[in-house]
């Protein structure tokens, strides 16, 4: 079993959904969520904030600093992820055909390094 | 003995039969390098079935080699070596194998030219140099590509199988793609000399093997024929002097009956299946184009019209105006192709300046062979398009 990410991919210059649609985008993926749970590939699930929310702590000679705002400013930001647990990549490209539809968003898929390498 | 000869051949077998043993695309090359590395040794002459003796070897090399390394890796892959219940099998069946290595290499989540540069290493047995060669990239990049390429299969966990039947007509179209592109760099190439008759000759190889594999999916008979029917003209299609000749002027007599035949059987099966699609209406056009001794292009335009509904692109708008201007003249072949955007394409102002100069319109004919002139990157063709020029001004 090898676990990865699919990570949504948010175009945060595009207004937001309105609420009956947002809801409704939420029912969506929380079907697929009960879908992998149900297959046992579920790890993790969850939405964040916009990256306005964010803050970056940078490492600079030995101290950090604090900045407002998130690490690199594109219009694509991660959205929310989810972490499944499958045999392999063509099975991780399933639920994330699965996860673009619901949400309506590209899904980035990326595999977690191996522990045994 | 020729080694170079069974390098070719077996080189991909083996490395398809060692990477389901290993599990690791690149160890199984590493141990087939070293299996022929002693096979140049040993051989006193060529054992009865070179690839069995290749794939044992290689088995073996990876087995001392697993051994010798002490990582969690390295003992988990000699674990799965040593329990394997199945031993290397005879060269003849590991068409299975070869089969998995396509779509693996193939596989969607590869970029384009890693999958044909992967196929063709792979699969085809090519060196760097000579896949660099064909795409007009430099050799690191190629290099580098394969190394990314087959990095991602292992640490992405792209799966070493045919897929199932759900996802099969998607990584089939990948599949086909692949082997359509490397013909037609064969056929065409991108610079230098009109044809490269060993990428030809290897693309025709692995269709193939793919239609030994796959007898009932009509798409991969379908470009089986196509490229059967292609490569029998391929003899007719230089002159003495190296020069493209066209399709009206070539010496039928020179065409390859034997294969027109096979393909000319092939469509004939499509047919029978009923399920048609691209590569099998294309493969059909080139079946009337080699039947008799003319063509009928009444006929040829009637597929390019089923062609134009399976896939309405530019590029087969541009053919199927060739047909257009057969059957109801220049004109209205010149309709068919205005406004059609193909940027960087010489064959759309090529077509435009001969239906020009059909018309008698030579100055704008002479205006299309000069865009088309310094778009065509083939050598061949240049020439071929500087003499139509020259004979209109």
């Amino acid at each position: 079993m090898r676990q990865y990410l699919l990570a949504v991919q948010l175009d945060e210059s595009e207004r937001d959904a309105p609420e009956e649609e947002f809801l409704a985008m939420l029912a969506r993926t929380g079907k697929v969520t009960d879908e992998m749970k149900a297959a046992g590939s579920w790890v993790f699930v969850g939405g964040l904030e916009h990256s306005d929310v964010s803050t970056v702590v940078r490492p600079e000679g030995g101290k950090t600093t604090i900045t407002d705002g998130p690490f690199a400013e594109t219009k694509e930001q991660l959205g929310g992820f989810w972490v499944i647990q499958v045999d392999d990549l063509d099975q991780a490209l399933a639920w994330a055909e699965k996860c673009a539809l619901a949400c309506g968003q590209p899904i980035e898929v990326r595999p977690f390094g191996d522990p045994s390498r | 003995m020729d080694l170079d000869g069974i390098y070719r051949a077996e080189y991909g077998r083996c490395v398809a039969t060692l990477t389901r043993l290993l599990g690791d695309i690149s160890l199984a090359e590493e141990a087939v390098q070293d299996a022929f590395a002693t096979a140049v040794e040993k051989w006193a002459e060529t054992p009865p079935n070179p690839g069995a003796w290749i794939v044992t070897a290689a088995r073996n090399r990876a087995i001392d080699r697993l051994r010798r390394e002490s990582s969690r890796e390295a003992r988990h892959a000699q674990a799965l070596l040593l329990h394997s219940q199945d031993e290397p099998r005879e060269v003849g069946p590991v068409r299975d194998d070869q089969l998995r290595m396509i779509f693996t290499c193939c596989h969607p989540a590869l970029s384009p030219l890693a999958r044909t540069a992967l196929t063709l290493r792979l699969i085809g047995g090519l060196e760097v140099g000579e896949i660099a060669r064909a795409y007009l990239v430099p050799e690191p990049t190629v290099a580098q590509r394969i190394v990314r390429a087959k990095k991602k299969i292992r640490d992405a966990g792209i799966p070493y199988r045919v897929p199932g039947s759900g996802e099969l007509p998607d990584r089939l179209d990948s599949v086909l793609t692949v082997l359509y592109l490397i013909f037609n760099e064969g056929y065409a190439s991108t610079s230098g000399d009109l044809l490269r008759t060993d990428l030809c000759v290897e693309a025709v190889r692995l269709t193939r093997a793919l239609a030994d594999l796959m007898p009932d999916e009509p798409e991969v008979i379908g470009l089986l024929a196509l490229l059967l029917l292609t490569e029998a003209r391929r003899p007719a299609r230089v002159g003495p002097s190296g020069e493209l000749v066209v399709l009206a002027e070539q010496d039928r007599s020179s065409w390859n009956r034997e294969l027109i035949a096979e393909g000319h059987e092939l469509v004939r099966r499509c047919l029978r299946l009923g399920r048609p699609g691209p590569y099998q209406v294309q493969a059909a056009i080139n079946a009337v184009h080699t039947d008799g001794e003319s063509t009928d292009w009444t006929q040829v335009l009637a597929l390019y019209d089923q062609l134009w509904r399976l896939t309405p692109t530019p590029v087969v708008a541009l053919n199927r105006a060739v047909a257009v201007a057969e059957v109801h003249g220049p004109a209205a072949a010149l309709a068919a192709i205005e406004g059609l955007d193909l940027p960087g394409y010489h064959h759309l102002p090529a077509t435009r300046a001969n239906l020009l100069s059909r018309l008698g319109r030579t100055s704008d004919a002479v205006a299309a062979y000069d865009e088309a002139i310094a778009l065509a990157t083939n050598d061949t063709e240049r020439a071929f398009l500087r003499a139509k020029r020259a004979v209109l001004s």
